[in-house]
């Protein structure tokens, strides 16, 4: 933006379930302040005129994914958007669009996190002990990191979902970000959950519903392109039908080096915190 | 499991029509250039043409497999499109029937009509031979 602004104008959507019939708007003005964010703004707000705004918000660096909010009609994280991106000085602040408000800016993410849960969004190994007690590390060439890495960028903010318009109708499909970090286990080759997470994947609650609108990559605010994780895993999926897919074994357990001496200087590692925890 | 499978032949359904409904635009607007499925010459439509194509055991197959593929493909994607509007289980469910059934139906009011095509052209060549 060339102008800066001199003043903002922020119209906030407020509801509280238990006090409003229906939500409302609220309009505040601000002088503008140099690198100003959308969450300056609503801190401000609270301290000063609205204390009664609800929000949710931890890192304000774009790190812990809690500030996802319909901005100008765009989800956006409140704390990694500046006022003068946005190109002019009216902000409109909504909750997420595509799930129930708790509250003024709060969304009720419960129903993601539910898509995101049964999706076992975690390595699984069949050799469970050496998953809990490794006897060394799972080896991984730099080209399968690359498979999932930015996969694993995701920080579950709900933009994604708050932009799908599959999402926006369907209750059954399980949106972007769980389809995404199922992709991201898939693709690991430390992971050998395939099977397990093709009993959701390959029934209604897969990817099949996607029309590939590719929003949610759109809006991403880490580069996440969910987009692509949804139609590689249509492919894979046909593959598997197809008995095509190469099921890998998980990768192997690389042994400890030999031959090498601690350096002189560097005490030894501090005893494990965790009762039981292996000594590696 | 369903959907996966669903999915898998949808795209199959896909690269048969691609194939085969390219071979039509070809004999049907390439006839200048490659008029091998055209051998009275003319335009692709004319009776004597037709006729010469109907009675191939190729094409009868072909307009099978694609009636099949087209089908398939067509009706599944409604059932994607109905589906969409969140139907109850009960309505999911009936929506299914009536596709699988239409397409079926239509499926083997197509295949009677190639295959009555095909005995047709054969029994006017024969007659023309005589």
């Amino acid at each position: 933006m060339t102008n800066t602004p001199t003043e903002v104008i922020f119209r906030i959507r407020r509801f509280d379930p238990q006090a409003d019939g229906e939500p409302h708007w609220e309009e505040h003005r601000l002088p503008y302040t140099t690198g100003m964010t959308v969450l300056d703004g609503l801190r401000r707000i609270k301290e000063t005129a609205s204390p009664t705004l609800a929000w949710r918000s931890s890192c304000r660096m774009g790190v812990c994914g809690s500030c996802g909010m319909f901005i100008n009609g765009r989800p956006r994280l409140a704390c990694n958007t500046q006022i003068t991106e946005l190109n002019t000085n009216l902000v409109l602040v909504a909750p997420l669009p595509n799930f129930n408000t708790v509250r003024d800016l709060v969304p009720d993410l419960m129903p993601m996190f539910d898509a995101h849960t049964a999706l076992h969004p975690h390595i699984l190994r069949e050799d469970v002990g050496e998953q809990y007690e490794p006897t060394g590390e799972f080896f991984q060439s730099i080209h399968e990191v690359e498979q999932y890495l930015q996969f694993s960028y995701c920080i579950k903010c709900g933009c994604c979902m708050a932009a799908c318009p599959t999402y926006a109708t369907d209750p059954i499909y399980s949106g972007p970000m769980p389809l995404t970090q199922a992709h991201r286990y898939n693709v690991d080759t430390r992971d050998g959950g395939f099977k397990a997470r093709k009993k959701d994947l390959a029934g209604e609650r897969g990817p099949w519903r996607c029309h590939y609108a590719g929003e949610c990559s759109r809006v991403c605010p880490k580069g996440v392109d969910p987009a692509k994780a949804i139609q590689l895993m249509k492919r894979e999926l046909v593959l598997d039908y197809l008995h095509l897919l190469k099921h890998g074994c998980p990768s192997k357990i690389m042994g400890k080096p030999a031959g090498l001496k601690r350096r002189d200087g560097v005490s030894d590692a501090p005893a494990p915190t965790i009762a039981g925890a292996p000594r590696i | 499991m369903r959907d996966q499978r669903w999915w898998t032949w949808h795209i199959a359904a896909s690269a048969v029509i691609l194939v085969f409904l390219g071979l039509h635009m070809v004999i049907m607007h390439l006839d200048a250039v490659i008029g091998i499925f055209n051998p009275h010459g003319g335009h692709p439509i004319e009776w004597a043409n037709v006729v010469e194509r109907a009675r191939s055991g190729f094409f009868m197959v072909t307009y099978i497999v694609l009636l099949g593929a087209a089908l398939f493909h067509g009706l599944y994607g409604l059932r994607t499109i109905l589906f969409e509007l969140n139907p109850a289980p009960a309505l999911k469910r009936g929506l299914n029937a009536v596709l699988v059934l239409g397409g079926f139906g239509l499926f083997v009011l197509g295949t009677w009509a190639a295959w009555q095509s095909f005995v047709l052209a054969t029994t006017q060549a024969v007659a023309h031979t005589l």
